[in-house]
């Protein structure tokens, strides 16, 4: 369903990414793994619209999608979450969700401005909806609170919601495990299986190998802005290319296994 | 009822009351300014506290709604409605032209781009003086609906307290849809809103156009009530003072928008006794404000009172 | 060609006035972040305070001094009472916190020395020099020389001292800049006195020209920040390029076009460059990172 082509990425003099060739197939989860500044997150905001990529192209269904914008990437089905967390800090967590679900709301003025029943019914719709994807990725206890008052491992989860409101077709999740604590990671790993069983292609981008290694159907491996190895996670666990340059960047091949 | 209805109906009940325990029409004169301030600045709220943009140059909006009603009522003699329905239309149609080209623009060079929109509006005011009277101003007619004009400073209360209570309505039900999310999105993060298909610079145009619609109103209104308008009305000062009514009353709070015009439009007149020391004493205060409730008074009050 | 010589001259002239108005804003900027809505005030309190010890029998270098004196303490007190204790608020929270410190100042000029308006005498007489046909006042002499020695001697301080170049570090880093020892808290205060200073030194010089009174720092601080963005903000040369192109933009319009829009160009030009550049001239091309 995406397909990437030769893509690259600088910024000025350097190389972020070059010459990346890769597809995602639906109804999988996918992994985007490599040492620091290897280019993962580059390569999500290229495909997320965030960066335009400096050569190549990125394919959604067949459609040319490299030069629209995250917003334009949305309406095709696209969604994800951020490793720096987006949060919007002065609205409800409900209210956080509920933005998620925008593209499906009227976005006109007038019935926005007077409330009229129409707008009123669609949006309680969209509370209850919202209400139960906060139920789903385990944070509806938080729903009412303000943002800014949540703890870390709730937002990682509220952005998930948020970018699960959106129905989307494609989910990037850049480092949804970053700063848990095992056991969250232990129940991080449930929730992506679970988005994936509901019929969704995940795309993560991840450092713990552990959680990568057990969730994944396809990983990719990146080093300095190359496509290191591809393929299951058995078959990258054995690439020698990929032990070497886990070895390299200090990490045993113990991180791996 | 909700919180929001409870605000809407305390609102109500406050203006219902308010003109009979006012002791003369001078405080009621004072009042009913700060109901048309009120409003302009309900409008500006939308754009800085809720979808977090400055602009320096909101007076400039409400300068050509108070221009627009006087030049088409007096000198072209169209109706007070029709003009300043006009005059609302050309003003928000300016806002929106304007508002991509400048919107995009972040921080200081967003204020910077607002404020000079506001001062060439001001400038070409002051200039054209054929049509504006110059420096020196001109009058402006009555707003008279079917040979029926408000007269006296009560039956303005009840025009001004009625557009006011509107406004909050419907700047409450903006904030509190679809768009309004967005709208607060895009505040919270830009790239979150965009990442959920919010397009960014279509919704920072439309809150623009909005609040420079409010203002251009809320100066059709003044232009007609006080009866004679001067460039002051479009000045950068007045920009000021309408940015200062939002932050001191409290950003992304509607009533905070009441209760900083009620108190920046009184402050001045409280002030008059210091003979000559007013201007020490304002900056002093705003300095003193802004540094101890940098919320503002109202969402600062809540937070107490909510135990927040 | 007289006629242009001319105008040439006057936007010299007005340009270098700007031109140390944006470095005023530039250097605020680069140390703290702020947008200091009161320097137009140090310009101002240049002129004014310069006026009224001339007039008080002191020695016009002495009444200079006086007041670069007075605006380093507005500048200092701004920054320790206002700015320092709300260093964390929005940027709007900032922008009214500086536009109250403007209005301060104007009050207790106002109430000091009253409303009315004021010339500061030449400092070398009114006769004016002809080049080409054009005349040029030895004031405007005046205001060249010491803008360029001023802004030489601020390249000088931030490019060969040791505070100045670590000012510089702190503006690109401030976390990286505390790291390594750097004082921030002295960073924006020396930053505060300076553009005090920069200000005085310029309503001083222009005072004799352009007349001067309590509220004659709106304009000018307007158009400093104008020049300041113009140039992109907090950079040095474009603050010096932004005030030139400023002045010499305004002068060719009112002498060809139209005085009475003279004051809407620099905000019409403004406009026009940040709907295509939008840093400015010179700014940096930042790419915000998720």
């Amino acid at each position: 369903m995406l397909e990437l082509a030769g893509i690259s990425k600088r910024f000025g003099g350097v190389q972020a990414l070059a010459g990346i060739d890769y597809a995602v197939n639906p109804g999988r989860v996918h992994s985007v793994i490599g040492p620091n500044g290897a280019g993962k997150t580059t390569l999500f905001n290229v495909i997320t619209g965030v960066y335009q990529p400096t050569e190549g192209t990125v394919k959604l269904h067949g459609e040319v999608v490299s030069g629209r914008t995250p917003d334009q990437l949305a309406r095709r089905g696209v969604a994800r979450t951020f490793q720096n967390l987006q949060v919007c800090q002065h609205m409800s967590a409900l209210e956080n969700v509920m933005v998620g679900a925008h593209l499906r709301l009227s976005q006109r003025l007038l019935p926005a401005l007077f409330h009229l029943p129409g707008l009123r019914r669609a949006d309680s719709g969209c509370r209850d909806e919202a209400m139960e994807l906060m139920r789903f990725v385990g944070v509806h206890d938080y729903a009412l609170r303000p943002a800014e008052a949540l703890p870390y491992g709730v937002l990682k989860r509220l952005e998930i919601a948020r970018a699960l409101a959106l129905k989307p077709k494609l989910l990037f999740l850049d480092e949804p495990a970053a700063g848990l604590n095992p056991t969250e990671k232990v129940a991080m790993r449930e929730l992506i299986r679970a988005i994936a069983e509901s019929g969704i292609t995940v795309v993560l981008v991840e450092h713990d190998m552990k959680l990568v290694m057990g969730v994944s159907d396809h990983v990719l491996v990146l080093d300095y802005g190359r496509k290191l190895a591809e393929g299951t996670a058995d078959e990258v666990r054995e690439n020698p290319a990929v032990v070497a340059a886990y070895l390299g960047a200090g990490s045993a091949r113990a991180t791996l296994q | 009822m909700s919180v929001r209805w409870k605000g809407l109906l305390g609102l109500a009940v406050l203006l219902a009351v308010l003109p009979w325990l006012l002791p003369n029409t001078y405080v009621l004169d004072v009042v009913n300014r700060i109901g048309i301030n009120a409003i302009a600045v309900i409008g500006l709220n939308l754009v800085m506290g809720y979808a977090g943009q400055v602009s320096l140059g909101h007076a400039g909006f409400f300068g050509l709604g108070a221009y627009a009603s006087a030049i088409l009522t007096s000198r072209y003699g169209w109706p007070p409605l029709v003009a300043m329905g006009a005059g609302m239309a050309g003003t928000g149609l300016l806002a929106f032209a304007v508002a991509r080209p400048i919107l995009r623009l972040k921080g200081h060079y967003l204020a910077m781009a607002t404020l000079g929109l506001g001062i060439i509006v001001s400038i070409v005011i002051t200039n054209e003086s054929a049509w504006t009277g110059g420096p020196d101003g001109m009058p402006v007619d009555a707003l008279a609906v079917a040979g029926v004009a408000p007269s006296g400073e009560f039956q303005w209360y009840w025009l001004i307290a009625t557009c006011l209570w509107v406004a909050a309505w419907l700047a409450g039900n903006l904030v509190d849809s679809p768009v309004g999310r967005a709208l607060r999105a895009l505040h919270g993060s830009e790239a979150a809103a965009q990442s959920v298909g919010v397009d960014i610079a279509r919704y920072k145009a439309r809150v623009f156009t909005i609040s420079a619609v409010f203002a251009s109103f809320a100066g059709s209104l003044f232009a007609h009530y006080v009866g004679f308008i001067t460039p002051q009305v479009a000045s950068f000062l007045h920009s000021i003072e309408l940015v200062t009514m939002v932050v001191v009353g409290g950003m992304a709070s509607v009533y905070g928008s009441v209760f900083g015009a009620a108190l920046l439009t009184t402050l001045p007149q409280l002030l008059a006794e210091f003979e000559g020391w007013e201007m020490v004493v304002f900056g002093a205060l705003l300095i003193l404000v802004m540094v101890l409730l940098p919320r503002g008074l109202v969402p600062t009050v809540l937070r107490r009172w909510r135990g927040a | 060609m007289a006629e242009f010589l001319q105008f040439l001259f006057s936007g010299l002239t007005s340009g270098s006035i700007y031109a140390l108005a944006a470095l005023g804003f530039a250097i605020i900027y680069n140390a703290s972040g702020v947008i200091n809505f009161a320097q137009g005030e140090f310009i101002m309190l240049g002129g004014m305070v310069s006026v009224f010890l001339t007039a008080s029998g002191f020695p016009l270098p002495l009444a200079v001094l006086g007041a670069v004196l007075v605006a380093v303490v507005a500048g200092v007190l701004i920054d320790k009472a206002a700015i320092e204790p709300a260093r964390d608020a929005e940027v709007v929270t900032l922008i009214i916190i500086t536009i109250g410190a403007s209005i301060l100042i104007q009050g207790l000029v106002q109430v000091i020395f009253g409303k009315g308006q004021h010339a500061l005498k030449p400092f070398s007489g009114d006769t004016p020099l002809v080049i080409g046909g054009a005349s040029l006042l030895p004031q405007s002499l005046w205001v060249m020389a010491v803008s360029v020695l001023v802004v030489a001697g601020l390249w000088g301080f931030f490019n060969r001292t040791r505070f100045g170049k670590a000012m510089l570090a702190a503006s690109y880093n401030r976390l990286g800049a505390q790291l390594v020892g750097i004082d921030t808290r002295r960073v924006w205060l020396v930053a505060f006195a300076l553009s005090g200073a920069l200000g005085a030194i310029a309503g001083a010089l222009a005072a004799p020209i352009t007349m001067t009174s309590y509220d004659a720092g709106l304009m000018l601080g307007l158009k400093g920040f104008v020049a300041a963005t113009l140039g992109g903000l907090g950079s040095g040369v474009g603050a010096v390029a932004g005030g030139l192109v400023l002045g010499l933009a305004e002068a060719m319009t009112a002498g060809y076009v139209s005085s009475a829009y003279k004051d809407a160009v620099p905000f019409v030009l403004i406009l026009l460059v940040l709907f295509f550049l939008p840093r400015g001239l010179f700014g940096s091309r930042a790419v915000d990172r998720v």
